[in-house]
């Protein structure tokens, strides 16, 4: 299971940084999304991976870690925000400059 | 008395000038402003100076950062004694001679300021009892003389000089903070009392060789030691009061100050006498070979300190007692006739217009008084008998004739004070003949000159005096302050010496005698080594020094403008390399892979989620240039993701990520609305490669790492957490209770955060006019139905159900899976369904559609919980709980945490819909637009 954990983890890594490079708007925030997605998961498994073993006391003879699930939840959220914010941002900057480039103005062919 | 008051008064000083220049345009009175607090600060020392006289150390400490070992700590021994006499005295001297050097035209009030900026810095600086401490004054002392230096700001020489001597310093005091804090390492003290009580520790030390260089940085580029000396000559650029007082008395002697403070820490080893030897030696023939050239009258003085301070840098060297006793001796004598020098200058500078001595001359004539003073005190500065100069001189040749440290070469060291000696008697020359002989006034700006007023001469008759009281009588000026500063500056221990003008008729005296007539033949032959050094090639240090820093400009504009481009695709691309390479690199300290560990055992579901996940991850990026398709397969990704939430035991996480899938995915849809609904295709495939390239390493990097973590071994300290839940929070559900007790206080942090996030969306949607796209990326043009009704009649019966769940979620939270932000997101879901099935139009028309109260009330009801416990006087955001029973209900929980939930719930529904609902406001205005 922890493999296949880590695997899920590269992959949504790897795809969204790969996203994030990319030049125009609205790919960098799917990558974005990709990347928090990841790193949800990367917090989530610092803890260790429990199957059937809520956190809540009583319920499980060995309970998962909470910290890394605390602090997910509210990763998760956040990261919707930014999310939310960054679209918004895009928005206006298509609105303002006409186009969707990350740079504000049309590529210059790849360069750089 | 409080020492740290005394230097802090200068500090307090440096207010007044400024303020006095605004109530009254006399400049006496102004002076007088400038005077008042280091005049105080002198009286205050009279009686911690009885003290240290009669032995003791005075301390002084309060704590400033504990933690960095830093204390405002100052001491008061013999040594920091003399230089706060000489700071304060010199500096109370210049004061009173500024006040008649400076026109009425300049900014007087601001000048004092700096000065005694300056007096306050380098009082500190010699007080310090903590290295920290003395570096922060070190520093303070370099900035505003780098002020001072530039006070006539309109000159480019002052700027020049100015920018110069503050890189210079400045480097130094850099190199000098290195090797405290190396110090400090070898001592585990930053305090000087306990630095210098460990001198045998520290030059045992393997760094030993590394912190002597170090701090001898900072000391030789402060006091000017070769190949440092370049600045001060440019310095001269300062208005004179600042070179009598910076560059004479004070702030060079900041560096020779540091040799005598770390004299029991540092000296006494080969390489300490090897350095600061030759250093010493350098400077002190260069400066005083290179004086005798100057035509500027304060380009002599300056080559002539640049040669002395390297005479004191020799004598500590030696590594001998008395060597060190002479040197301190040294540093009184030059201060005393070196500023009165200046003064001089500086006086025959504003009689006549000019420094240039080819035009000074037969000023005998016209200003006899001052001739004479400066006469004195430039027999002084060549080490004639009776007076001051003659003492500390005699001293320094005793000395190296009996270092011998250089085994068979040991003659090379008087050979080299002689040669010295012969230079600073024909400079000395010079000035005397130069300026007030040798004929008639050439072309004087202004003519013909006079003596100064009365009370601009009072300061220079009061150093020349001091010059002549302990030539004649050390042993009743001088000796005991003298003996109590060598004495601190040995460390306790004081060799035998005589301070008398006859020593009897031995070798030291024909050293001065040879310097004597040898100084006054070279002087004779000055036209012929004149012409000589004209034909010598110009090395102007200026323009040396500011093509270096022009193409250091050039390298750092370059480096910048590659890197900061303009091109945020280009940052990212940067940044994401960086981890790359850590990644890189640092993985070779990671333990091997090994699947052979133990792992839970997979199975046939999980196998095909993980499938699905990684070919939708996968599709939502080559995909990418097809925005719908990419959504959609992104909105998988986040489904699975859930699911392995739900797997892995974390109900709480798998419950709010389906939700924020569900909103993430309408505010993506709703985005998509205004943008090109196509990517093009733009990237080179180079670009794309290295793209990949990274993706992969940075992708394999982190999936590596946390398949190490998670089969590895790990200590957590959750265990806290489960057993304090119940008890400490009133909750079994552990992962609610940490966000709505434990850590209370971050996830009210992260509450705000979100309300801020959606303010700013709020902000930037407004007045935005954007136009959407009429046809989907096959050509369709969009629908223009109305609300489909099967969505709109599904959507109306499930509010109140969502709402009931949401309510449900809500209360159990804080014991089973559930909680605040769960509940909030079910809430905005049910909620913006409405938005989506019937239009904003029928929801606002329905329910108030102004969400900012309520993301405010949400924060300020979390916020008012936590300050609620400060009533009971319990710290912010502590929880409080009972148990209640209701007749029906029964019995159940009544917690505070409750009611912090209820306001992170109120921000979540708020945040959310102020976003999502702006966002579809957008099209509704587009569409209005279009009708219009």
């Amino acid at each position: 299971m922890e493999l296949l954990v880590a695997i899920i983890i590269g992959v949504l890594v790897a795809s969204g940084v790969y996203l994030c490079l990319r030049a125009r708007t609205f790919p960098v925030v799917m990558g974005l999304t990709l990347l928090s997605y990841g790193v949800n998961v990367f917090l989530f498994a610092m803890g260790g991976l429990k199957m059937n073993q809520v956190a809540v006391v009583g319920m499980s003879p060995d309970p998962t870690d909470p910290l890394p699930q605390a602090l997910v939840l509210t990763a998760i959220v956040i990261g919707f925000a930014m999310t939310a914010f960054l679209v918004v941002l895009a928005l206006r900057s298509q609105g303002e400059l006409h186009n969707d480039h990350v740079d504000g103005k049309p590529d210059d062919g790849g360069r750089s | 008395m409080n020492l740290a008051f005394v230097v802090m008064l200068p500090f307090l000083g440096a207010f007044l000038p400024p303020l006095v220049e605004r109530v009254t345009g006399n400049r006496t009175l102004l002076a007088c402003g400038a005077a008042a607090l280091p005049a105080l600060a002198l009286a205050l020392l009279f009686d911690p100076a009885r003290k240290v006289f009669a032995g003791e150390t005075l301390h002084s400490t309060l704590t400033w950062i504990p933690s960095l070992d830093l204390s405002l700590a100052f001491r008061l021994d013999g040594l920091a004694l003399l230089f706060a006499l000489l700071v304060l005295g010199i500096g109370l001297l210049v004061i009173l001679y500024a006040r008649y050097y400076l026109s009425a035209k300049e900014k007087a009030g601001r000048f004092y300021a700096y000065l005694l900026l300056f007096m306050g810095a380098m009082l500190g600086v010699v007080t310090s009892d903590n290295l920290l401490l003395l570096v922060v004054f070190w520093e303070l002392t370099s900035l505003s003389s780098f002020l001072l230096i530039g006070f006539w700001g309109h000159q480019t020489g002052a700027r020049k000089g100015a920018r110069m001597a503050m890189t210079v310093t400045g480097m130094g005091g850099l190199a000098l903070l290195a090797g405290v804090l190396l110090i400090g390492d070898v001592v585990g003290s930053f305090s000087l009392t306990e630095v210098l009580a460990s001198g045998d520790l520290i030059r045992g030390s393997e760094l030993y060789p590394l912190i002597l260089c170090l701090v001898l940085l900072g000391a030789f580029t402060k006091s000017a030691q070769f190949p440092f000396h370049f600045w001060l000559p440019h310095a001269m650029a300062a208005p004179t009061p600042v070179s009598a007082y910076l560059h004479s008395a004070t702030m060079v002697k900041a560096g020779v100050f540091l040799l005598a403070r770390l004299y029991p820490a540092l000296a006494g080893t080969d390489l300490w006498f090897e350095i600061v030897t030759l250093a010493g030696m350098a400077t002190l023939l260069w400066g005083a070979a290179v004086a005798l050239f100057q035509h500027d009258l304060k380009g002599l003085l300056a080559y002539s300190t640049i040669s002395h301070l390297g005479l004191i840098t020799l004598l500590f060297g030696l590594n001998s007692q008395l060597a060190a006793v002479a040197a301190v001796f040294h540093i009184i004598n030059h201060a005393t006739f070196k500023a009165s020098l200046f003064m001089a200058a500086g006086i025959i500078d504003h009689e006549t217009g000019t420094r240039d001595m080819r035009r000074i001359n037969g000023l005998w004539k016209y200003m006899p008084y001052t001739a004479v003073l400066a006469m004195v005190a430039s027999a002084a500065m060549a080490g004639v008998p009776l007076l001051n100069g003659f003492l500390s001189k005699e001293m320094f040749f005793t000395e190296t004739l009996q270092s011998e440290q250089l085994g068979a070469m040991s003659w090379l060291l008087p050979l080299g004070a002689t040669l010295g000696g012969v230079f600073s008697v024909a400079y000395s020359a010079r000035f005397i003949h130069d300026v007030f002989f040798n004929g008639e006034p050439i072309n004087l700006p202004k003519y013909p000159p006079h003596e100064p007023p009365r009370y601009m001469k009072v300061p220079v008759e009061i150093l020349v005096a001091l010059c002549v009281a302990v030539g004649v009588f050390p042993a009743i000026t001088v000796a005991g302050l003298l003996a109590v500063a060598a004495t601190a500056t040995l460390g306790g221990e004081l060799p035998e010496y005589h301070l008398a003008i006859w020593h009897g008729f031995n070798l030291p005296l024909v050293m001065s005698f040879i310097a004597l007539f040898g100084g006054i033949f070279v002087y004779s032959q000055r036209r012929r080594l004149f012409d000589l050094w004209a034909r010598l090639p110009e090395l102007d240090a200026k323009l040396v020094f500011e093509g270096r820093i022009q193409q250091l400009g050039r390298l750092a504009s370059a480096i910048t403008g590659r890197l900061q481009n303009g091109s945020l695709q280009s940052y990212v691309a940067w940044g994401v390399t960086l981890v790359a390479v850590i990644l890189l690199t640092q993985m070779w300290h990671l333990p091997a892979l090994s699947l052979d560990v133990g792992m839970l055992p997979m199975d046939g579901v999980a196998v095909l989620c993980t499938a699905m996940l990684v070919a939708a991850a996968f599709l939502t990026t080559i995909l990418h240039r097809h925005r719908m398709t990419s959504i959609m397969s992104l909105s998988v990704v986040g489904l699975m993701v859930s699911l392995l939430f739900v797997r892995f035991s974390a109900p709480d996480l798998a419950l709010t990520q389906l939700s924020v899938e569900v909103v993430t995915m309408l505010l993506l849809m709703l985005a998509m609305y205004f943008l090109p609904v196509r990517t093009k295709v733009e990237s080179s495939s180079v670009r794309v490669v290295r793209d990949v390239l990274l993706a992969l390493v940075v992708g394999a990097g982190v999936a590596v790492m946390a398949f190490l973590v998670m089969t590895g071994d790990t200590t957590t300290i959750s265990q806290f957490f489960m057993d304090n839940s119940k008890s400490g929070g009133g909750g079994t559900n552990v992962v609610n209770v940490i966000l709505v007790d434990f850590r209370g206080f971050d996830t009210f942090g992260e509450i705000t955060v979100l309300g801020i996030a959606a303010m700013g969306i709020y902000a930037l949607l407004k007045d935005l006019n954007l136009a959407s796209a009429k046809y989907d990326s096959l050509g369709r043009p969009w629908a223009k139905d109305a609300h489909p009704l099967v969505l709109v009649t599904i959507s109306r019966p499930l509010l109140p159900l969502a709402l009931l769940i949401a309510v449900y979620i809500f209360l159990r939270g804080h014991n089973l899976p559930g909680g605040g932000f769960v509940a909030g997101l079910i809430t905005s879901v049910a909620l913006v369904l409405q938005y989506v099935a019937s239009g904003v139009g029928w929801v606002h028309s329905r329910m108030p559609g102004d969400y900012h109260p309520v993301v405010a009330l949400g924060v300020l009801l979390a916020g008012l919980t936590g300050v609620g416990s400060w009533v009971f006087g319990y710290p912010f955001l502590t929880s409080s709980f009972t148990y209640v029973s209701l007749p029906v209900i029964g019995k159940f929980e009544l917690a505070t945490a409750m009611l912090f939930d209820t306001g992170v719930f109120l921000t979540v529904v708020g945040s959310t819909l102020l976003m999502l609902a702006n966002l579809g406001k957008l099209s509704l205005l587009d569409d209005k637009r279009e009708e219009a």
